[in-house]
């Protein structure tokens, strides 16, 4: 038998089975607000252009790793360690999932 | 493979899975879901990065929704990056958007302009005397100002005599103008109103583009920056440092210098006139005109209230305000990164509303403003707002945001970055 998943929505999929339907609903339009915040510089759904970091379809892994890194000053930078710091962790779970189920279309 | 997140589905999982990505499209989350009855009208008044944002999210994550955009103007002309129009570094067409895209996302664009709102109707009249009728109405209408404060300031502005450049357009080219026709030797001046006024770091970013513009040109003139503040409003020792290590002898602040009158290009303070070549006067602002007139406009007499879950007036029902023209949270800045925050708000409560569903509980915000210098070098100052249930507004997380180190020119490829991401984000491509 095959599932019908695309790899890159796996995450995603395990993530919001979870969850209970109308809970799952809700869910999934909080990550998908929440990485609407992100989207004035990284791109409408992760899609950035010039200097931005493109963040649609990287794994959910690397998303979190990452943030996590500006968080605790691991990785050095002009800016996001400080917006990081405004987000929780479950928060950015969210975000990751969302922007890795995105398709990077640049 | 996801570590961070729950493990990889286990068979019984992932059938279910599957199901619920069936369920996603409807939900909008794999885009723009098409076909079926629409859930709503929707008409947003003003083009600008609130309404423009509002209209494309509303379709992105709603579908069936009949979106209609009015705004007066043909062309989107952001503010942001126009410091630079004044500098001679860009051009205006670098500023310029179109609404192709949005039009092309299925959202009816109307030039036109909006000269009242009947919400117990609900309807919306343009001038020309066609109306609009809608269930939810955004108006993200940007600022008008408050002439009566400043006397003979509207009569110069309107002759051409002084500019105010605090709306992208006309008055961006009219200011750069006058700076390329004033002799070498002249004298510019900034006047700076009081806050709240739309971009606190606006008028000391003009400052450094005017005195760059001026350093490399006119290096025998002069630029004085008026300031009705007590000190510099934003970014402030980033700002200081600036001005010291690229204008000294150009430019020169003066705090607690509040524009009273205008006569000519005199500018009248408390103590002494100022009688400089150019003269660019911005003045005190409050809501735009339709905010007013509509009824929004009920806290200083000067800003609209907003309920922060789903930027719905306090003041009239089924009437979202977005952008410069509400009365922020605390720390809430009136930018256009900002407005498009509130928009995504209000797009996602809006489809809730429309459906008859809770809106979300827990929004963020997030704010990122990046300041020119130089040229070249940048410096920003950000923040994050998350909701807070008790108090019911929007609350800077401790610990989060801050300022820039250092100027510098990384950040400077990154500000073109953000206006390009940006546009495209309010405007589709």
């Amino acid at each position: 038998m095959t599932f019908p998943i695309p790899r890159r929505l796996a995450g995603l999929a395990a993530l919001l089975t979870l969850a209970s339907a109308p809970a799952l609903a809700q869910q999934a339009n909080l990550a998908r607000n929440l990485a609407a915040t992100c989207a004035n510089c990284h791109g409408t759904t992760g899609n950035a252009k010039g200097d931005m970091k493109p963040l649609a379809g990287v794994s959910a892994e690397k998303i979190v790793a990452m943030v996590a890194d500006y968080k605790s000053g691991a990785q050095p930078a002009t800016i996001m360690h400080q917006i990081a710091k405004g987000y929780t962790d479950e928060q950015i779970r969210l975000v990751a999932g969302y922007f890795a189920a995105q398709k990077a279309t640049r | 493979m996801h570590s961070a997140l729950p493990q990889l589905p286990s068979r019984r999982r992932l059938v279910v899975g599957a199901a619920a990505l069936g369920g996603l499209a409807t939900l909008g989350l794999a885009g723009c879901a098409t076909g079926g009855p629409s859930i709503g009208r929707v008409v947003v008044v003003g083009g600008g990065f609130g309404g423009t944002t509002a209209a494309r999210y509303l379709k992105l994550w709603g579908g069936n929704v009949d979106v209609t955009l009015v705004e007066r103007n043909a062309s989107f002309v952001s503010c942001p990056i126009s410091n630079l129009v004044i500098g001679g570094y860009r051009q205006m067409a670098d500023i310029t958007r179109g609404y192709e895209g949005l039009q092309a996302l299925g959202v009816k664009v109307v030039q036109g302009d909006v000269t009242a709102i009947d919400a117990a109707a609900k309807k919306v009249r343009l001038a020309g005397g066609s109306e609009l009728a809608y269930d939810r109405l955004v108006v993200s209408p940007g600022i008008d100002f408050l002439w009566e404060q400043v006397g003979g300031l509207q009569a110069a502005v309107d002759a051409g005599t002084v500019v105010h450049s605090w709306k992208a357009g006309p008055q961006t080219v009219a200011l750069r103008r006058q700076l390329e026709a004033m002799p070498d030797g002249g004298v510019v001046a900034i006047a700076i109103p009081k806050v709240p006024y739309r971009c606190p770091p606006g008028p000391y970013e003009r400052a450094c583009m005017v005195a760059s513009y001026l350093k490399t040109a006119k290096p025998k003139s002069k630029l004085l920056v008026l300031d009705a503040n007590p000190e510099v409003q934003s970014k402030k020792a980033l700002f200081e440092k600036a001005f010291k290590d690229h204008y000294a002898g150009i430019l020169e602040y003066r705090p607690n210098a509040e524009l009273k009158e205008v006569s000519g290009k005199v500018a009248k303070l408390e103590f002494e006139d100022v009688k400089p070549d150019v003269l660019n006067a911005i003045p005190p602002q409050r809501a735009a005109d339709i905010a007013r007139s509509a009824g929004l406009v009920n806290i200083n007499n000067r800003w609209a209230g907003v309920n922060w879950l789903t930027m719905e007036s306090t003041a009239v029902p089924g009437i979202h305000v977005l952008g410069d023209a509400t009365f922020p949270a605390a720390l809430m800045p009136k930018s256009g990164h900002m407005a498009n925050q509130h928009a995504k708000v209000a797009a996602a409560a809006i489809i809730e509303l429309l459906k008859g569903q809770p809106v979300n509980a827990t929004p963020v915000v997030m704010n990122t403003c990046y300041s020119f210098v130089t040229a070249r070098d940048v410096i920003h100052v950000a923040s994050v707002h998350q909701y807070d249930a008790a108090e019911k507004t929007f609350k800077t997380v401790p610990g989060s945001g801050g300022v820039s180190a250092a100027a510098n020119q990384i950040e400077g490829r990154y500000a073109l970055s953000w206006a390009q991401n940006i546009w495209d984000d309010m405007l589709g491509t």
